[in-house]
């Protein structure tokens, strides 16, 4: 987390729906966000199997735009930003001189001179500096605008369903809109709000995305941070009857992690290098012209550097962030404690619940990183047996 | 749910209660909601000797895990089977059907009223 223990606490603008919602909150680099409404299992539930509300407010909002938007974004990101068509958007990499991950990201573009870049709200700062200097070698300009974006998804099975109904929500090409893929809309709020001080008659524009971090069909609403309030309760009113509840960032943080997705703070940091998060294809080394990081990556990661692996279990136990993974069960108790060295560490584990059993994402020795091997999670002082699989441990079956 | 008036309370945010020599142990409401949703409860064996103050058993829930400590000393004579096969009953009854264990004490330490209990919560 780059925010300092004495920034004061943010709030979203939603604020005041979480708590009409009976939201339990946790601070999340410096903002006070729902941590769960009333159950973080029941709000997983609904997403894998109906749809959840999100408030991803807190995310951090940066323009790059300018005749040579895409030539600043080949440069100062790790993928080929400039083959994004119009309208398209593209998960990636900012990486640091030394290789490491300043934050993972997606670059979205609006226009062919324009280009949203939305990262995580722990990396705000960083990201926001770090395109200003490397944009300002190219004819363009950079402008954080967190502030005056809000961020709304709606993820689950439903969200089709749901988002094409909702009152005063006018997004033409909906239905057709792939995946990474994102559109203009409009969102007239329906007369019957009119009170909340909305005119009637005030038409507000919507950047509509279908993305995600649950591993779920669904939409992400870019929209003023006035307006969110307003969509948020048509959302969920048009919602409610398809079983649409709103959902905290414990749920977030489960579904991604079936869904094989990495976190930043976990998965991903300055030391991780993409190849060893299993994100090498995100780094396009093929590309014309030098990125921040090409050498580095280009050189590889050192020597014996751990790899990330999906990990399962047996039962109930879960290994959790910084559990140590063993290469054996463990000595019985009645002999002298070995010297062992793990060959591993947990970066997110939870009792699946989805699947019903544990799950984790951990670095490992390369040795050890193997579909099927063998490994032991130290779970608080007991060993649990734990085998090597691809990630991601759910996918959803798509229609084909 | 707010905590029932004729319990007793440690600042671990378990509560006790008495019936002769045995203390029936749980954790409060305050605590079931700060895990969030329990998915597996590890108590100690029924017989095992457990001393007040110590760890004696995990409640785990999606996001974290809490520790259960001992808030007497005594023999484990109970445990509660229904909470082991389901864990939700921690959230939805902390109070009642969502009891963790049952403990033979030979003598109580000191612990917090309810009153004393309800502000240190702030409730």
């Amino acid at each position: 987390m780059t925010d300092s223990s004495d920034s004061p606490e943010r709030y979203s603008p939603l604020h005041a729906a979480h708590i009409a919602a009976g939201a339990s909150f946790t601070d999340f680099a410096g903002w006070q966000m729902p941590v769960r409404y009333s159950s973080d299992l029941a709000e997983h539930h609904a997403v894998r199997t109906a749809a959840g509300l999100f408030d991803l407010s807190h995310m951090a909002e940066i323009v790059v735009l300018g005749p040579e938007a895409a030539e600043a974004l080949d440069y100062a990101l790790a993928g080929r930003i400039s083959a994004v068509a119009a309208g398209q958007a593209k998960y990636s990499l900012l990486l640091g001189r030394e290789g490491g991950i300043v934050d993972d990201l997606v670059a979205y573009r609006t226009g062919d001179d324009r280009f949203l870049i939305v990262a995580n709200a722990s990396n705000r700062a960083a990201v926001a500096e770090q395109l200003l200097e490397r944009c300002s070698l190219f004819d363009c300009q950079v402008f954080d605008e967190s502030d005056d974006i809000a961020l709304i998804a709606i993820q689950g099975p439903k969200a089709y369903e749901i988002l094409s109904q909702v009152p005063g929500v006018d997004v033409p090409a909906l239905q057709e809109l792939k995946y990474y893929w994102s559109t203009p809309g409009t969102f007239r709020p329906d007369t019957a709000n009119a009170d909340r001080g909305e005119t009637p008659t005030e038409l507000h524009e919507l950047l509509v995305a279908r993305t995600g971090y649950t591993g779920e069909d669904g939409f992400e609403l870019y929209v003023a941070p006035d307006v969110a309030p307003v969509l948020w309760d048509a959302l969920m009113e048009t919602g409610r009857g398809s079983g649409l509840v709103p959902a905290g960032l414990a749920s977030r943080d489960t579904l991604r992690l079936e869904a094989g997705m990495p976190l930043y703070g976990h998965e991903l940091d300055l030391r991780t290098y993409p190849a060893q998060a299993g994100l090498g294809r995100v780094v396009n080394l093929k590309k014309e012209g030098d990125f921040v990081g090409r050498e580095a990556v280009e050189a590889g990661a050192p020597e014996g550097s751990r790899v990330l692996v999906g990990l399962v279990s047996e039962g109930k136990r879960a290994g959790r962030a910084g559990y140590g993974v063993f290469a054996r069960a463990g000595a019985p108790s009645s002999t002298p404690a070995l010297v062992e060295e793990p060959v591993g560490t947990i970066t997110s584990g939870a009792l699946s619940p989805t699947l019903g059993y544990p799950i984790a994402m951990a670095y490992v020795d390369a040795a050890s990183a193997s579909d099927g091997a063998e490994l032991f999670i130290d779970v608080r002082g007991t060993r649990v047996a734990a085998s090597v699989v691809p990630l991601p441990f759910y996918k959803r079956e798509t229609a084909s | 749910m707010s905590a029932p008036t004729d319990r007793k309370y440690t600042k671990e945010h378990e509560w006790i209660d008495i019936e002769g020599d045995v203390a029936t142990v749980g954790i409060t409401a305050y605590a079931a909601d700060k895990l969030g949703d329990v998915v597996f409860v590890d108590l100690p064996t029924v017989g095992s000797t457990v001393a007040e103050g110590r760890v004696v058993g995990e409640i785990e829930s999606t996001k974290s895990v809490g520790e259960l400590f001992a808030p007497v000393n005594g023999t484990v004579r109970e445990i509660n089977d229904a909470v082991v096969a389901t864990p939700e009953l921690v959230n939805s009854d902390p109070f009642g059907a969502g009891w963790l264990i049952r403990v033979a004490f030979t003598e109580l330490p000191e612990l917090l009223n309810y009153d004393e209990y309800t502000a240190l919560v702030g409730e």
